[in-house]
């Protein structure tokens, strides 16, 4: 038996062969941290992990490694995010010995939405590295002690790293290459974004098992609940890579008004189940923003309370 | 070439409104090629300013010169005698030109009439787009011929990122997505191993991160 | 309050259909207003920018550009630059201050000589009521 990567919750479930679910958690646009702190409470005791964003969607929100750090202390086990949009690689090494330092044991590696879209449009961008030199230099970190310059680290950070896959976003036939790829630059866990359309996804993960990804990284699929017909609509033609199909549109119009977001949820834990059987997937990602107070419920729903102790 | 685009007129009106003997100078280098700074722009310009300051009742004088380039020292030097008979110069050059000006003529009123944007090339008549960042070190040729530099709106090199929708950039519709292009050329090519090696992070010390740069030619140095 | 001054006008008119225009004008006894000066072009697709700010530089309050309907260009596309000409000229008499109006496109065929002597008027109606391109207080 292997030593642990980072030693982490979230990596020992995977290990030892329970299906993961994690959560997500948005820090606060400004200081509120009573507000984090109820948003993290709900999801206490219902995921083995929570994802914490850095400036989602490029709005300026209190930074990632701080919001972790009071997560930990509400008693979840964060997953750090980090994105090259915003830090050159100085900080990144920076921060990621400073997160570790306070105990803070997985990290999510991404490329970040480009400033364009959020709320300082004008920002320089920055961009140094990208995502996958960005895996590449954790692993580095951690397994070979050493900086991006080749320099020793007086004690290497040892993260359990994380990545995204977007299954669904073109070009299509290169997405299940582009994970191979950032298996091979060092994630240990990806998380997928949203899926709707589960045939489709199917069909990614009959390449991905016959590439043989899923036994060398784990991989986490990922569901959003809709809460309303106006929600599908807007994923299906607003977000681009989202896949949403017309018969979960019809289906969520068809149980009339006030009703959708019951639907919304029955949908995500149907899909829960069928996860749970699906080859190559270890576990789900359950991105439920703003709606954690019906994270509990899901769970309940989902069959996967209680979360496994180890 | 490089491309420029004008400054509104209102601004550089604005620029000059305190001078009464203005010279707009002109560029028949890249600033010709992609309309905007050449000599059937400079008289443009000049007219505009002189309808401007009739409207002021100033009695003014714009003059109006095109030089070969103003990234030369020898046809900066042209100018040195009729730039005594105005008080403020509005260069339509690239953003050099008005520096070697200013440089060159310490005493005088150096004003930019465009704004300088990118390198790059025509796409069809009236339509630029910008193809090189100036990072010092090309690697096109690991990306079928595409820069990611210049052309990702991230720069990856281990592209494209999960935004990039229907062969579009995430940040508008009107930017292709060069990692797409990037992808899809180099699949059909059957050179998927290229695009599976790792690109390990930049060196961006050739590129303006490094500080403003300077190129010695010894072997051309007099 | 009327304005008495004399607006000066400078008209652009291609020569596939305004001296066909004016022959009829004047075999009507339509008369051109004289304080409209016509100056004729092989095709208003000749007209520079320059051109057509050259005239508010030498003391005009308006400028016009008479040409063949778009489809009926004899050079095929002169009247549809002449347009895009004239538009990027509004633009810059707006960032001079200026009304836009001062310059303006007319389509007319060869064959309508009251059109050709009325688009004179309507300018000029309109370039009164703008007044003279005014001083700047």
């Amino acid at each position: 038996m292997s030593e642990y990567k980072s030693g982490s919750n979230l990596e020992k479930v995977l290990r030892a062969g329970q299906f993961a679910f994690t959560g997500e958690c948005g820090p606060p646009q400004g200081a509120n941290v009573e507000h984090l702190r109820e948003k993290a409470r709900h999801l206490k005791g219902c995921v083995d992990a929570v994802n914490v964003t850095d400036n989602q969607t490029a709005v300026v929100r209190m930074s990632s490694w701080a919001a972790s750090l009071i997560l930990k202390e509400e008693g979840l086990e964060p997953n750090f995010q980090m994105v090259c949009r915003d830090r050159n690689r100085l900080a990144i090494q920076s921060d990621i010995l400073g997160v570790y330092s306070l105990g803070i044991r997985n990290m999510l590696c991404l490329s970040g939405d480009h400033q364009r879209f959020g709320n300082h449009p004008e920002a320089k961008n920055v961009f140094d590295i990208d995502s996958m030199q960005l895996i590449h230099a954790v692993k580095t970190m951690r397994d070979d002690g050493k900086f991006l310059s080749g320099q020793e680290i007086d004690t290497p950070p040892k993260l359990f790293i994380g990545a995204a896959c977007n299954p669904f976003a073109e070009p299509f036939e290169f997405r299940v290459h582009r994970l191979a790829k950032k298996i091979a630059a060092g994630a240990d866990f990806v998380q997928t974004q949203c899926i709707y359309n589960m045939d489709r996804f199917r069909q990614f993960m009959k390449r991905v098992v016959d590439m043989g990804l899923h036994e060398k990284c784990y991989i986490l699929a990922g569901i959003t609940p809709m809460k309303s017909v106006g929600m599908a609509r807007y994923m299906a033609n607003q977000v681009p890579g989202m896949d949403v199909p017309q018969s979960l549109i019809k289906r969520l119009q068809g149980v009339g008004k006030g009703k959708a977001a019951e639907e919304g949820i029955k949908f995500a834990v149907e899909q829960v189940q069928e996860f749970k059987e699906m080859e190559g997937i270890a576990g789900v990602h359950l991105m439920a923003i703003e709606w954690e107070h019906r994270v509990p419920e899901i769970s309940q729903l989902a069959g996967v309370l209680p979360r496994p102790q180890l | 070439m490089i491309v420029a685009e004008p400054k509104p007129v209102r601004e550089i009106v604005e620029m000059v409104k305190d001078f009464d003997r203005i010279l707009v100078l002109g560029c028949k280098g890249c600033v010709t090629v992609c309309n905007v700074g050449g000599s059937k722009e400079a008289g443009i310009l000049a007219s505009a300013l002189r309808i401007a300051k009739r409207r002021s009742g100033a009695s003014v004088k714009v003059g109006e010169h095109t030089l070969e380039r103003q990234c030369d020292p020898e046809y900066i030097e042209e100018v040195k005698d009729m730039i005594h008979d105005y008080d403020a110069v509005v260069s339509i050059a690239c953003g050099v030109g008005p520096q070697f000006l200013a440089e060159r003529y310490p005493a005088a009123r150096i004003f930019p009439g465009v704004n300088t944007q990118f390198m790059g090339g025509a796409i069809e008549h009236g339509i630029w787009s910008e193809r090189c960042a100036g990072c010092g070190t090309c690697v096109i040729h690991f990306f079928g011929g595409l820069c990611p530099i210049a052309r990702c709106s991230k720069s990856l090199l281990n592209g494209p990122c999960g935004g990039s929708a229907h062969g579009k950039c995430e940040i508008s519709k009107d930017v292709d997505c060069v990692w797409d292009m990037i992808v899809r050329k180099l699949m059909e090519q059957d050179r998927l191993d290229d695009l599976l090696q790792f690109k390990p992070p930049k060196n961006w010390t050739t590129a303006r991160d490094g500080g403003p740069r300077k190129l010695v030619r010894e072997e051309l140095v007099r | 309050m009327m304005n008495d001054t004399k607006p000066q006008i400078v008209a652009f008119c291609c020569s596939n259909c305004a001296p066909a225009a004016a022959k009829i004008a004047e075999d009507m006894e339509k008369a051109l207003p004289d304080n409209v000066k016509i100056i004729q072009v092989p095709c208003t697709g000749r007209i520079e920018i320059l051109h057509l700010m050259k005239p508010f530089e030498n003391g005009a309050d308006g400028v016009y550009v008479a040409g063949c309907q778009e489809d009926s260009c004899k050079y095929i596309s002169g009247i549809k630059k002449a347009t895009k000409r004239v538009a990027h000229v509004k633009k810059l008499l707006e960032e001079l201050g200026l009304e836009p109006q001062r310059i303006e496109v007319f389509h007319l065929s060869a064959a309508q000589g009251y059109r050709y002597v009325d688009i004179a008027h309507e300018m000029v109606n309109r370039i009164r009521e703008l007044g003279p391109v005014k001083m700047n207080s």
